[in-house]
């Protein structure tokens, strides 16, 4: 199965060094550094942030994910596309492990971040969630002052320091490039902002409690080319300093934003390579036509 | 790449004391569990204590004489008689009565507010019907005696109108509420295919109403007159106060009646705790429990069901 | 076609006839309570003592009684049923167990009133020696307003966006944290409402109270939650059939009834007021 990937990882033993199939290299390319390349710099340099193996996911007795397998590298940005229903919302909220929330789910396989698997029984979820930030599609501020929308997530994990509180109220504001147009008006209601804005928020919001991971669930769906257009000029900035998971159904949106598009169809990782690969000269037919909109 | 990382990750997430946030979590889940049981445990409980008083009953009383028997009589001056059947009559006669007023106008009034009303209309009638729930038994038997009763009286010429036809009015005016709502949920939860259906083929709304909704809510609306029926069994203070409360068999709807509640009703108050005819009174309680249960859950599998099709 | 119409408009006319019955008889209920009461009430009736064995004076005692015996039931449904509807609505997972609870609370609100009563005379006043006092009375009413209680908690619980939830539980909020931060202050304001329904119910239930704590006539107020009192809607029974005097206690006695039906009417006109500005605040966040 996993040798129809372009850069599949191998079911690797935990001992051996990871063997590199000669065949999933894509011939005739010597100055590009392919995918499978920078993968396997990554590796050795100790940065693959994420690790996804033989992971299949079911809700009740419908199989929504099947045997995936993947790699993020430390502070890049994945996206993902596909038609909808193809379960990359359902992957990404695997991430930090929203779908338990779920009545009658379950999984298969193991996803690791920073090498800890995060299913494991005695990983606190809790501590997961903080370290793996998720926005939401539809912006959801809470009903409370712009501020206090920024410093729930502090208050919750027990930080009481106000003066910490408010520096990393501002500088998590000030990272979602919010901080201009709400610095006078902190105490106002969440729901004052325009929709954009309230995305914004919700970044900031996810920002304030210091994950190493964001999750972003069709950010921009809901928004205007403007309010998008900012969304997207943030993901740029925040790439810096997270390691960032995007699903996306707008396919501009994923060549602009992402450095690496995985591509799911049914349920199924059809293809995973660099975004540059996968819009211009993607491995596989059915990729193809996605993205050059045959079907969607 | 782990220079890069311009931003410093500083915050010091403090450790919770004491137990770890997901061990405490799971306690907290627990508990809100056993609160959740405690409605399975109260219904049990109740049930359970009503058997555990009224088995004592048995142990002078036959129980099929009980069931059977055409005379209650617990003080009699010769033999105590305990015999259920006139109480059960009486109920079951108020009931019907109740429910020959009740059902006809509540699905009526259901009808007319789901398809007929305009929303305004609607808006404006529902807190009015809230209203009409609200107003306690014990006045609604209050005014059996000083409005119903005079007229019943003036109107069958019987000495006064504390009979088994006041109970029934002032029964069905209780039930009216909840046959009234839930038929009307039942007739708003039919698919607006069904009226748009049945228009286009050329029917009338009134054809609508009578042909296509009734009888696609009729499941729901059964559940409702059940419901109304329990609710009418149940009642205590009305019939107490408006239906005379003879304890002989009744012989007609001008007769006084006396219930299975108001016996209870009349009668714990002058009995003396842990005797036969205090344990007897409980037996009375348990046999009214069982039937409003059995007909409350019979309408429960009837809504259930109904739902479930509808989905 | 002509016979059709014909036939629609007798149909509405009846459907509209059974509503205009049911609104009548609702309006003569009122009217006659209020026109008949009218007169009794005043500010002594409401204030004094009964006299001269309960044909004159007040009924103050039976307000005091009302009021105490209501809060007794709102400690004890409003906590245990906010409770159980956060289980139902935030913890439980819809299996058989769920299914039992929620059949169990809907055979509860079934449950004849006076079945209750017999429960409070068994448990609360000779099991658990509390006698017949206000605590046995509250604790039987409060029992039976349970459903009614867990019923408006889960509307409530409801109507708050699973959305907030979601957004708590991804910052690294425990469950819990997340209903106490972000859903139950959301809840609160509706629960309360349509608890305040279910109160204004148990305010004027007589059934359960009869036998574990309401007292024919009392010449003091109760001294403490053990002690037995008189209520409203108990004194309005006695002074309409077990007074000796019951036509020269008339007017007392609509007067009475005046009193619990303002009362109730008061506390259900404050709660769908309360429902109605709930649902305008949501309407423009």
């Amino acid at each position: 199965m996993s040798e129809i990937f372009t850069n599949s990882i191998e079911k690797k033993n935990k001992i051996a060094p990871p063997k590199i199939s000669a065949d999933s290299f894509p011939a005739g390319e010597e100055k590009v550094m392919t995918a499978e390349d920078r993968h396997s710099e990554a590796r050795i340099k100790g940065e693959i942030k994420i690790m996804v193996e033989n992971f299949n996911f079911y809700y009740g007795n419908h199989q929504a994910l099947k045997s995936i397998n993947m790699e993020v590298i430390t502070n890049s940005v994945v996206g993902i596309i596909g038609p909808s229903g193809c379960g990359k919302s359902t992957f990404l909220r695997c991430f930090n492990r929203m779908n338990d929330t779920i009545n009658g789910t379950r999984y298969e396989g193991t996803i690791e971040i920073d090498r800890k698997n995060i299913f494991d029984k005695d990983l606190d979820v809790v501590d997961l969630r903080r370290n793996v930030g998720m926005v939401f599609q539809k912006s959801n501020p809470f009903p409370k002052s712009i501020f206090d929308n920024v410093a729930y997530g502090m208050k919750i994990n027990g930080i009481k320091d106000k003066s910490k509180i408010e520096q990393t109220v501002e500088r998590s504001l000030r990272h979602a490039a919010l901080w201009e147009e709400v610095k006078d008006r902190l105490n106002k209601s969440a729901f004052a902002l325009s929709g954009g804005q309230q995305q914004r928020l919700c970044i900031a919001r996810a920002l304030a409690v210091e994950p190493q991971v964001l999750l972003l669930d069709e950010p921009a769906s809901a928004l205007d080319p403007i309010a998008t257009a900012k969304i997207e000029e943030l993901i740029h900035e925040l790439k810096k300093d997270y390691t960032i998971i995007i699903v996306t159904h707008n396919m501009q949106q994923a060549a602009r934003v992402s450095d690496y598009t995985a591509f799911f169809m049914l349920g199924e990782l059809y293809e995973y390579d660099l975004t540059t690969k996968i819009f211009t000269n993607p491995t596989r037919k059915t990729t193809e036509d996605y993205v050059t909109g045959r079907f969607g | 790449m782990s220079e890069t990382l311009t931003i410093k990750r500083e915050l010091e997430i403090p450790k919770p004391r004491g137990l770890s946030s997901s061990a405490r979590d799971k306690l907290i889940h627990a508990f809100f569990f056993l609160n959740g049981m405690l409605s399975v445990i109260a219904l049990i409980g109740i049930f359970g204590l009503l058997v555990y008083t009224a088995v004592p009953a048995f142990q002078e009383i036959n129980l099929w004489r009980f069931l059977t028997g055409a005379e209650w009589n617990p003080t009699s001056y010769y033999e105590a008689q305990y015999g259920i059947v006139p109480m059960l009559v009486s109920t079951m006669m108020v009931t019907f009565g109740a429910l020959l007023i009740a059902i006809p106008l509540g699905i009526g009034t259901a009808a007319y507010l789901s398809d007929v009303a305009g929303p305004r209309t609607r808006e404006i009638i529902k807190p009015v019907i809230e209203i009409l729930a609200g107003i306690p038994s014990v006045v609604v038997g209050f005014l059996g005696i000083v409005l119903v009763g005079p007229l019943i009286a003036k109107l069958f010429g019987t000495s006064n109108g504390l009979n088994a036809i006041n109970g029934s009015i002032l029964l069905g005016v209780m039930a009216l509420p909840t046959i009234i709502s839930i038929s009307e949920d039942a007739l708003n939860s039919v698919p607006k295919t069904y009226d748009q259906a049945s228009l286009a083929l050329g029917a009338t709304r009134w054809q609508t109403v009578i042909r296509v909704k009734i009888p696609a809510a009729m499941s729901g609306i059964i559940a409702a007159c059940m419901l109304g029926m329990g609710r009418a069994i149940g009642e205590t203070m009305t019939v107490l106060m408006a239906t005379g409360c003879a304890p002989a068999m009744p012989e007609g709807f001008l007769e006084s009646v006396r219930t299975l509640t108001s016996s209870i009703a009349i009668e714990l108050g002058e009995v003396a705790y842990n005797t036969t005819h205090y344990y007897a009174l409980f037996a009375l309680g348990l046999v009214l429990f069982v039937i409003t249960f059995l007909i409350n859950l019979t309408s429960d599998i009837v809504l259930h069901r109904y739902e479930k099709v509808n989905r | 076609m002509n016979k059709k119409r014909f036939s629609e408009i007798i149909g509405f006319a009846i459907l509209r006839f059974c509503l205009g019955l049911v609104l009548l008889t609702l309006l003569i209920i009122l009217w006659d309570i209020f026109t008949k009461g009218y007169s009794s009430v005043s500010w002594e009736f409401l204030s004094t003592m009964p006299r001269k064995g309960m044909t004159e004076g007040g009924i103050f005692p039976a307000i005091v009684g009302t009021f105490l015996v209501t809060v007794i039931t709102a400690l004890f449904s409003i906590p245990l049923g906010m409770g159980c509807a956060i289980y139902l609505n935030e913890y439980a997972h819809g299996g058989k167990l769920t299914r039992l609870i929620r059949m169990s609370i809907r055979n509860l609100s079934g449950v004849p009133s006076i079945v209750y009563g017999l429960f409070g005379v068994v448990l609360f006043v000779q099991l658990m020696h509390l006698d017949t006092s206000v605590l046995a009375a509250g604790l039987t009413l409060g029992l039976m307003t349970l459903p009614w209680t867990i019923t408006a908690s889960e509307e409530a619980l409801k109507s708050v966006p699973q959305a907030y939830r979601d957004g708590s539980l991804a910052l690294g909020a425990t469950k819990w944290q997340a209903i106490r931060t972000n859903v139950l202050p959301y809840a609160i304001p509706g629960m309360l409402t349509g608890t305040i329904l279910g109160l204004s119910r148990a305010a004027g239930e007589t059934a359960p109270i009869l036998f574990t704590g309401a007292a024919f006539f009392l010449p003091v107020l109760p001294k403490s939650l053990l002690d037995q009192f008189m209520a409203l809607p108990y004194h309005l029974y006695i002074m309409s059939t077990q007074h000796h005097a019951i036509e020269q206690v008339r007017p007392l006695a609509y007067g009475t009834a005046l009193v619990l039906i303002a009362l109730i009417f008061l506390m259900n006109s404050v709660a769908i007021f309360a429902r109605y500005k709930l649902r305008q605040v949501k309407l423009e966040s």
